[in-house]
């Protein structure tokens, strides 16, 4: 496709715009001068550089948000032809046209293509996601983590807080409080933590707490949305054994 | 606090006692195609020989019922079901297991109507079950609904002992999930044919008895 591109060829968007948090969302469609290996951030920028719609009459530019440019902030997810995924790695020869944008609606809309993620920090904060290392006093080097555990656990930190996770799975809406698949994975990953592992029972309960895992009804897209493929699903049975097992414990110690 | 173990009763609920529940009725019912009505009339004179049947039934099966199903109701309620944009196998079994939990919810109602309630109101006694059967599973539009609440029953167990497992913490990776769904999968194909099997029993002249009783089930089933 890329070889026979001509001056004339354009790719054609039709986004879902939201003006101000409360207003109604509507859509716009957009065609943009096509260029070899464009994605779907340049053709935002294309459209700020020149905001004007299909139809040619000129319009606010689309609002979006990105950082990394290379799929490690999370910062630019958005709903690209059904899917939600990274808009910085949504290459445009490898997407059906007209290419459908919307934002990720599991989280408020701030405007346009831009989201408040916020609720997913306030769950990794909710469980603790970090390893408590201050003191009054140095506390000296904590134990070492093996490398087979090592390997493993790294992969659980690729986690880029994206919320791909949340907005494709079905238990994560206005219905219910769940967390979501990325922080119960979290706690998988601080509680192998040699240090973390200190402090692994406050975070199986608050993974026990309303909205914890117990939202999860298995219908196990997370694992195959995530960008970064995390092993969310194997995260979430683990971390149910744990609680079940921190149930029990809980029941038989008192 | 609340909501974990809410959800964790809910799902032993399912398995113990309920799945149990649905296995044995499966045998007796069975009988009506392996052993007749004689068969048949034997397991239920053997359930209704069991100590304390009340109670049995009682905490057995009717609270766990109404626990597991009105509580299953509200979980259906809360999910935002994607198939469209995610048409994965997992995700697509998510969405039958609420929607055959629901059936199943106004399948057991009906039946439990049929049968054990007119029992419990005096109409039929429990010698006369297998002719109540008779009637309906006769009747082609019925029997076509039987055979729908009876596959939803079975799916949304088996699928239900497949989430059980991963929700409990026994099948924890990717290999022992994928196996566990064979297995569970498995069961429901057995089940539902068991179940069907039962039910084309129930057709045989056999059960069929006293106009008085066909005229109470024709008179249950209007
Ligand atoms: S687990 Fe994957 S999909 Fe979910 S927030 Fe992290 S990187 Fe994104
Ligand atoms: S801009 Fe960072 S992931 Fe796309």
């Amino acid at each position: 496709m890329a070889q026979t591109a001509t001056a004339s060829k354009s790719v054609k968007f039709i986004i879902t715009r939201q003006d101000s948090p409360e207003s109604k969302s509507y859509t716009e469609e957009f065609e943009v001068p096509y260029r070899p290996g464009m994605n779907v951030i340049s053709a935002l920028m294309e459209i700020q550089r020149n905001p004007k719609n299909a139809q040619g009459q000129t319009t606010a530019p689309v609002c979006w948000d990105s950082n990394c440019l290379e799929e490690v902030c999370g910062a630019c997810s958005m709903v690209i032809n059904g899917k939600p995924r990274q808009a910085c790695a949504a290459l445009i020869d490898k997407l059906e046209q007209p290419i459908r944008i919307q934002p990720m609606k599991t989280f408020p809309v701030v405007r346009d293509l831009i989201i408040d993620r916020s609720r997913m920090f306030t769950a990794l904060k909710r469980v603790k996601a970090w390893i408590p290392i201050d003191g009054t006093y140095d506390l000296g080097p904590g134990p070492r983590m093996a490398e087979s555990k090592r390997q493993w656990a790294y992969e659980l930190s690729k986690c880029m807080t994206c919320g791909v996770c949340l907005e494709a799975c079905p238990n994560v809406n206005e219905k219910t409080d769940f967390i979501g698949p990325a922080a119960i994975s979290q706690v998988r990953l601080f509680n192998a933590h040699p240090t973390g592992e200190m402090n692994k029972e406050e975070r199986l309960e608050a993974l026990m707490q309303d909205g914890g895992i117990e939202g999860c009804g298995n219908s196990q897209n997370c694992v195959r949305a995530c960008p970064k493929g995390i092993p969310l699903t194997t995260s979430i049975a683990e971390m149910n054994k744990e609680t079940t097992k921190h149930m029990f414990k809980r029941w038989l110690s008192v | 606090m609340k909501g974990y173990y809410s959800r964790k009763l809910h799902s032993l609920l399912g398995v113990i006692p309920l799945g149990g529940f649905l296995i044995s009725h499966m045998i007796s019912n069975y009988k009506a195609f392996e052993g007749g009505k004689e068969g048949f009339m034997g397991a239920v004179h053997f359930l209704n020989s069991m100590p304390l049947v009340f109670f049995l039934e009682l905490f057995l099966i009717w609270l766990p019922l109404l626990y597991h199903g009105v509580y299953g109701l509200y979980i259906a309620y809360q999910a935002n079901n994607n198939v469209g944009n995610f048409n994965y196998e997992r995700n697509i079994r998510f969405m039958i297991q609420r929607i055959t939990g629901v059936i199943t919810f106004v399948f057991v109602i009906w039946h439990m109507y049929d049968t054990r309630f007119q029992i419990m109101i005096g109409k039929i006694t429990h010698d006369e079950l297998g002719a109540v059967m008779h009637g309906i599973v006769s009747n082609p539009v019925l029997f076509a609904l039987y055979v729908v609440g009876v596959l939803s029953a079975t799916f949304h167990f088996a699928n239900g002992l497949w989430a059980f497992l991963v929700s409990w913490g026994i099948t924890v990776g990717p290999r022992a999930q994928r196996i566990s769904t064979y297995i569970c999968m498995g069961l429901f194909v057995v089940m539902s044919v068991m179940f069907i099997l039962a039910m084309t029993g129930f057709r045989d002249a056999e059960f069929q008895a006293a106009n008085a009783v066909i005229d109470i089930a024709k008179t249950v089933l209007s």
